[in-house]
Formats: C-alpha cells, sequence, structure tokens
C-alpha cells in the first residue's frame, strides 16, 4: 500500500508546483489590458514596439509628450529600454497603440510616399547645443546632404564641428531627426549610428529609384 | 537601477495567473491579475531596488484577491458558486480540475500557505510575512493542506478508477 501512496503523494505537490496551466495567448490578452488600462490611467510613462524596416528592426518608443527613442538594432534594444528606465522611467510596456502614427509615418518614409515627418517628439534625451543641433537637422532637405560644419552653424556656433558630429552620434532620434543626411566635407558618409550601410541606404532611398 | 516594468510583467505574470487561479478559479483571474499589475506598475517607480518582486507581487495579488472576493459576496451570483471551468481541464500536464476543486475546500489558511508556497514558490519566511505568524506555523498549515489534498483529491482520482 505504501509503495503505491509515496509516489502518488508526491503528486500533489509537482502539479501544485506547475500550477493551474496558463496558455501564451491568455498571457498576451492579458498584457494589452493591463496596457490599455494602463495608459488610460496615465500609468503608462514609456510605450514601446519595433518596426521593421529596410535598415533592420527599429526600437520605437514614446512618452506621453510624444516620440523619445528610435533605436537601430546595433544599439541593443534591450539596453535601450534599460538605459530609459533609468532615465526617463520604469514604467516601460511593449504597447504598440501609442505609436501608431509614428509606425504609419515611418511607412510612408520606407515606401518613398513622405518626405518630412510630422510628428510629436520628446527631446529630453538631448541636452544643450547637442539639441539644437538635432532641431535644425529637419532643414536639411529631404534627398539633400550637409556637412558637420553646416550642421554646427545651423545650431549658431560654425566652428563646433567635433560637437555637431557628437551630437548625430547620439542623435535619440534617427530617422526622424535626419542626421544620415550630414556626412563628411570630403563627401565620404561618415559614421552614423545605426552603422554606415544604414546611412547609405536611408540616402540612396531619399536619391530615389535610379 | 530599474528594470523596465515590461520585464516583470514577462518574468512574473505567468506565476501571478497561477496563484489567481488556484486562489479564485478561472473565472475571476484575470480581473486579480489586471489589478494586480495595474496597481504594481503604479507603485513601482517607489518599490527599493532590492526588494523580492516576486514576493511584492503575491503581496499585491493577495489584496486584490480579497478585493474579488468581497465583490463576489456583496454580489452573489444567483446560480450560486460561479462556473468553473478551467480551459485546460484533462490536459496532460495541465491544471488538475479535481485537484483545483479540492483546494477550494482547504481552510483558508492553510489553502493560502500552499499556494504562496507550492503554486507560487514563495520560501516559508515569506509565507509567513503574508499570513501572519512564523515560517514553521505556515509550513505546518501549507502541510496540513497538503495533507489533505492528497486524501481528498487521491481519493477521488481513485474512485474514477483506471481509464486514466
Amino acid at each position: 500500500m505504501n509503495d503505491i501512496t509515496a509516489p502518488a503523494a508526491d503528486h500533489v505537490t509537482t502539479v501544485l508546483r506547475a500550477g493551474p496551466d496558463v496558455a501564451s495567448d491568455d498571457l498576451v490578452r492579458l498584457h494589452t489590458r493591463l496596457a490599455t488600462v494602463a495608459e488610460r490611467r496615465g500609468v503608462l510613462d514609456v510605450a514601446y514596439r519595433t518596426f521593421d524596416s529596410p535598415v533592420g528592426d527599429l526600437l520605437l518608443a514614446a512618452t506621453d509628450t510624444g516620440l523619445v527613442r528610435v533605436a537601430f538594432p546595433n544599439q541593443d534594444h534591450d539596453a535601450v529600454l534599460a538605459r530609459l528606465a533609468d532615465t526617463v522611467s520604469p514604467r516601460i510596456l511593449h504597447a504598440a497603440a501609442r505609436l501608431d502614427d509614428v509606425a504609419r509615418e515611418l511607412d510612408e518614409y520606407f515606401t518613398g510616399r513622405r518626405r518630412a515627418f510630422d510628428l510629436r517628439l520628446d527631446l529630453r534625451l538631448a541636452h544643450g547645443f547637442r539639441r539644437e543641433v538635432l532641431e535644425q537637422l529637419p532643414t536639411i532637405g529631404y534627398g539633400r546632404t550637409a556637412s558637420y560644419t553646416s550642421a554646427a552653424a545651423a545650431a549658431g556656433r560654425p566652428r563646433a564641428v567635433r560637437a555637431a558630429a557628437t551630437a548625430c552620434a547620439l542623435n535619440p532620434l534617427p530617422v526622424v531627426l535626419p542626421c544620415h543626411r550630414v556626412v563628411r566635407a570630403d563627401g565620404s558618409l561618415g559614421r552614423y549610428v545605426g552603422g554606415e550601410p544604414a546611412k547609405q541606404t536611408l540616402l540612396d532611398l531619399e536619391a530615389g529609384p535610379v | 537601477m530599474k528594470r523596465p516594468f515590461e520585464q516583470v510583467v514577462a518574468e512574473h505574470g505567468p506565476a501571478v495567473l497561477r496563484v489567481c487561479r488556484a486562489v479564485l478559479g478561472p473565472v475571476h483571474a484575470d480581473d486579480a491579475w489586471s489589478e494586480t499589475f495595474l496597481a504594481a506598475m503604479t507603485a513601482y517607480p517607489d518599490l527599493p531596488a532590492d526588494a523580492n518582486v516576486a514576493a511584492w507581487l503575491v503581496t499585491i495579488t493577495r489584496r486584490k484577491a480579497v478585493d474579488v472576493i468581497r465583490r463576489q459576496a456583496r454580489q452573489p451570483e444567483p446560480t450560486g458558486e460561479p462556473p468553473e471551468r478551467p480551459a485546460t481541464a484533462g490536459q496532460p500536464g495541465g491544471w488538475e480540475r479535481d485537484l483545483w476543486e479540492a483546494l477550494r475546500t482547504l481552510p483558508r489558511r492553510q489553502r493560502e500557505a500552499v499556494v504562496y508556497h507550492h503554486v507560487a514558490g514563495l520560501p516559508y519566511a515569506e509565507v509567513a510575512r503574508l499570513l501572519g505568524g512564523t515560517a514553521s506555523a505556515a509550513r505546518k498549515a501549507a502541510s496540513d493542506g497538503v495533507q489533505t489534498l492528497r486524501q481528498t483529491y487521491l481519493h477521488d482520482e481513485a474512485r474514477k478508477g483506471q481509464p486514466r
């Protein structure tokens, strides 16, 4: 008798440990509901999603002020989210709804139907002169390029070329704030947050079909 | 430095849902889960960096489950017991309906000790902090509960006979 009940008795705690079976689509449904309610209650400080683009999966993150971060795959999305948790707020959820407009405009841009973005931006991750450089970037028109010197000049400090290059390198909103249009004075591409091939791809896209 | 809340949901969401289902049954578990994570997200920035997140979440879950039970008590369903329909009844390796029902018949303290220790995986020291009393009292409550489950649940299993 004991030989039969002993293993069977363990069965109880084994089943308890496994718990009620939780299906992954239940969790997906509950997560979506949480994101919706958190947004409504004003506790969703940062919403994010990824966007499948010709230059790789872009991480898009927005506060209730606007788009706060765009990141390339080579920037490690988990690391970017960890920094957002640290610098903006840890109340971060994967929640696509807040980024619908951003995704739509990016889709139009990457299919050649949009030349300028019309989005609410949150530039809290850029400060001082760097921020001024970034704010001037959209004045470089679609399909054109400018030198780091002229980017510095546009922000009011023509001799701060190195600082302008740093501003581009640390651009929290690449693609949307077009630092890819800033190239070296000798005509070579120069470095890019998303890697040089991505910069080339964006400039080729803006040059239109050959 | 605090992790994005998304990671907390991903890591602890399944365990919290299991606890909710074990305590409340499948019908009201979703509400308790949602209220737990909304409350947790609201308070998350103020959580000490070295806090035990699993125990913190179970504390909130317990409070929210009590709220749900109180609401049920205030508005008794005309049919009496809420319909019990575990979605996974009969699935191999899934939640076993009979055990879940047997769990509901345990005295509350035993049921909670069993759920927090065996389902949520909290050590008895944390279980004691939730229930009050000592860790050894919590261990005793869980042990008594499991003992009863062995009798009632396994008895039911045996009664059903071979086809399983």
